[in-house]
């Protein structure tokens, strides 16, 4: 029923068109196997990794194993510049994993500091500049922040991913009223990403326009991280039903449904 | 002392060997010529040799340097 539902509503990102509207993250995952299955559950066909060194002994050994498991169950992958704070290791990141990955698509991470983990504004717009330049599909992780939305676009990027709520939190959406702000401006896709705590949290980040979201934590640290990624699959269909539906507007007084002529005297 | 870099620790350093033989030894795979793995599979490695990086095509015509600082990565769970 769900893909009745979304056939022809897939979501083009650089003339690639994605059935799924949830992006899935790989962090926080105890085990790939789990890692696995809960991807699946999720439905979702663009999933971030990061880039890391090669390990050959057996602390990182299994990592080495989760791009050929996202390359067999056909997940397109979307490699981040996580851990970076300047431009310069960003880019340099993201010409590795051009490199090992054979994809031009980066979620650009550019972050300040370790203790929120926010976007450093102007670290963002320099590597978004230097990576549109050197051919890269930019998937601009930002604040919240609307006219650095728009200033991200103008420089060319593929696709502006404003936060939710800082990295891991699951505070969900702070500033709704931003989000729309940047949806409602923006002519490439929003994707509402970082924050999101549970179902109701990524609803409403596709009622507010958003053309997917973007979430890891919530699933992989979540007590059933196949449960709570189907939840995510189902929740994201209803929010972009929601949103296309067209919602009521709201109300201060109540307003009856039935009429009330022709009641009966009692 | 005759060593490289290799992801942060030092490694002996053994004249005349390239960089498409460090990828090998560390993966396992064999490579073509153009840097593919012989298995037909994606390799998903890519490396960087003092701060800049090799594309997989020169591997097999780059050979290791004295003190040269090599960074070997791949992609991992994140984000």
């Amino acid at each position: 029923m769900t893909e009745t539902l979304t056939r022809n509503d897939a979501l083009i990102i650089d003339g690639v068109a994605l059935n799924s509207r949830l992006i899935m993250g790989t962090g926080g995952a105890p085990s790939l196997s789990g890692l696995g299955a809960a991807l699946i559950a999720s439905g979702t066909e663009l999933t971030t990794v990061a880039m890391r060194r090669y390990s050959v002994d057996g602390t990182a050994g299994a990592n080495t194993n989760l791009f050929g498991l996202l390359l067999e169950n056909n997940i397109r992958v979307l490699p981040n510049t996580a851990g970076c704070f300047t431009a310069r290791e960003a880019v340099m990141t993201a010409e590795l994993a051009r490199e090992a990955l054979e994809t031009d698509w980066i979620k650009l991470e550019v972050i300040a500091d370790e203790h929120t983990l926010l976007p450093d504004a102007l670290e963002l717009v320099e590597a978004t500049e230097q990576l549109v330049n050197r051919g890269f599909k930019v998937f601009a992780y930002t604040n919240d922040d609307p006219v650095l939305a728009l200033r991200l676009e103008h420089l060319g990027a593929a696709a502006v991913m404003p936060l939710g709520a800082p990295i891991g939190t699951g505070l969900g959406i702070l500033n709704p009223h931003n989000i729309e702000l940047i949806v409602s401006r923006a002519g490439i896709p929003v994707v509402l990403d970082a924050g999101i705590g549970t179902a109701s949290d990524a609803a409403l980040a596709m009622e507010l326009g958003c053309d997917a979201v973007l979430l890891a934590t919530a699933v992989t640290r979540a007590q059933d991280p196949v449960l709570m990624a189907q939840a995510f699959k189902h929740a994201v269909i209803g929010g972009r039903l929601a949103a296309q539906g067209g919602r009521i507007p709201k109300r201060q007084h109540a307003l009856a449904s039935s009429a009330m002529d022709g009641r009966p005297d009692l | 002392m005759s060593t490289i870099q290799l992801n942060g620790s030092a490694h002996p350093y053994v004249a005349g060997t390239t960089v498409a033989e460090l990828v090998t030894a560390m993966t396992g795979r064999v490579l073509l010529a153009s840097g593919q793995a012989a298995d037909g599979g994606r390799l998903g490695v890519a490396v960087a040799r003092n701060s800049g990086i090799v594309p997989r095509s020169q591997w097999a015509a780059t050979p290791l340097e004295l003190h040269d600082e090599l960074e070997i990565v791949t992609a991992v769970q994140g984000g």
